[in-house]
């Protein structure tokens, strides 16, 4: 997969644009997963997870070939997002209009209130119970958490990501997993 | 707690998988003999399996597209290789198709004078070549870019690129008679020509 990447990666730094596109295919859903527990809302994480590839593919020739694509790539996703939790506002307001709508304000776009199978809604509030206990982490172990739990990712790579000593990303999962075991151990 | 301050530390140096023998023994028989840190491992535990357990969410179906659709206008010149590259052959016939009509074009162009075929009794007038009345012409008559009048007679064929043919009676011309006026009416006439040519060498040698 790595040489594959690299290939690909040459193949955009010569200017073949869709080469890209077979790059974001290999990433799409891990940088979409990433943004989602961190901004814990579908339409931003989507906004953030476009931005993270548009950036990656604009300043790709700043990025070191011989290093990991996946850390970099991330590292722009996740500061993307703290930047985004950081200037935190209402991304929508339910009176506006949808846009090529006539009328039709975002309330019509909320889920309705028919009732869904039982065990699907109670999977379905687990999830969201759990991404709700993710989202009121702090910003520095939510970070941690998703990239160790969610993403999968060593303790190093970690560290490369938030550009933070080994050391601080341990405390840190330490302590979000402090967090998380008070808030999810009565589930 | 009564519990040596250790023992959370070993969780999570166990959690991060980075305890050392020993203390991953000590913490073990710690938890063998104290419930609290017994419940407290278990809880830490329960955690990092719930927000595991988070199903894995996959991006919207046109994901990819609109991130190239965002993407800043690439180098044409490389759309254009990626495209030869793609259709090969479409760019083979693109390019045979150049080459021929370039070979064409300059072949008509050198061909845009007013000439005709020497015989002898010919008049010309005006770019109008006559065959006057009561002449007999022995041989083919080719005429470029004129016109041609038969008054009198003529025993071979009769070709007129571009321009009009003119005759006192049909019966006047032996052979054919032909208007080329159109380019690929020319290059009809050219190929046939060359036929003809290859036909003859031919014949010719199968005389010899």
């Amino acid at each position: 997969m790595d040489a594959l990447v690299k290939l690909r990666i040459k193949q955009v730094l010569k200017g073949d644009q869709n080469a890209f596109g077979e790059v974001v295919e290999l990433y799409k859903d891990k940088v979409f997963q990433l943004c989602f527990r961190m901004l814990g809302n579908r339409h931003e994480a989507e906004d953030i997870a476009q931005e993270a590839f548009v950036r990656a593919y604009v300043n790709i020739r700043s990025f070191n070939i011989d290093l990991k694509f996946s850390t970099w790539l991330y590292r722009i996703a996740t500061n993307l997002c703290i930047d985004r939790m950081r200037k935190k506002k209402p991304s929508v307001y339910l009176d506006a209009e949808v846009a090529g709508t006539d009328g039709l304000d975002m309330y019509s776009q909320l889920a309705s209130d028919i009732p869904l199978p039982e065990d699907e809604l109670e999977t379905l509030e687990l999830q969201e119970t759990i991404q709700a206990q993710i989202i009121k982490l702090p910003e520095k172990y939510r970070s941690v958490i998703v990239l160790k739990y969610i993403e999968e990712l060593s303790l190093k790579e970690i560290s490369d990501i938030l550009d933070l000593p080994i050391g601080t990303v341990k405390t840190r999962i330490h302590r979000g997993r402090e967090a998380l075991r008070n808030q999810l151990r009565h589930l | 707690m009564k519990c040596p301050n250790e023992a959370i530390e070993y969780m999570h140096e166990y959690l991060d998988e980075e305890i050392s023998e020993e203390n991953k023994e000590l913490l073990k028989k710690h938890l063998q003999e104290c419930e609290d840190c017994r419940n407290y491992f278990h809880e830490l535990k329960k955690a990092i399996a719930l927000v595991q357990s988070t199903s894995h969410i996959a991006a919207p179906a046109d994901f990819t597209a609109r991130v190239m659709a965002n993407l800043p206008e690439e180098n044409k010149k490389v759309k254009a290789k990626r495209w030869f590259r793609n259709h090969p052959f479409l760019t083979a016939a693109a390019m045979f198709f150049v080459l021929m009509s370039g070979t064409v074009l300059s072949t008509w162009n050198q061909d845009q004078q007013f000439s005709f075929s020497k015989q002898p009794s010919l008049v010309v007038e005006n770019g109008t070549v006559i065959v006057p009345k009561g002449k007999t012409v022995e041989g083919d008559i080719v005429v470029r870019n004129g016109d041609i009048k038969v008054e009198g007679r003529v025993k071979g064929n009769v070709t007129v690129i571009n321009g009009k043919q003119y005759m006192a009676s049909a019966g006047n011309v032996t052979g054919e008679i032909e208007e080329v006026d159109q380019l690929f009416e020319w290059l009809w006439y050219n190929i046939k020509g060359t036929g003809k040519e290859v036909l003859d060498i031919n014949e010719n040698e199968e005389k010899k």
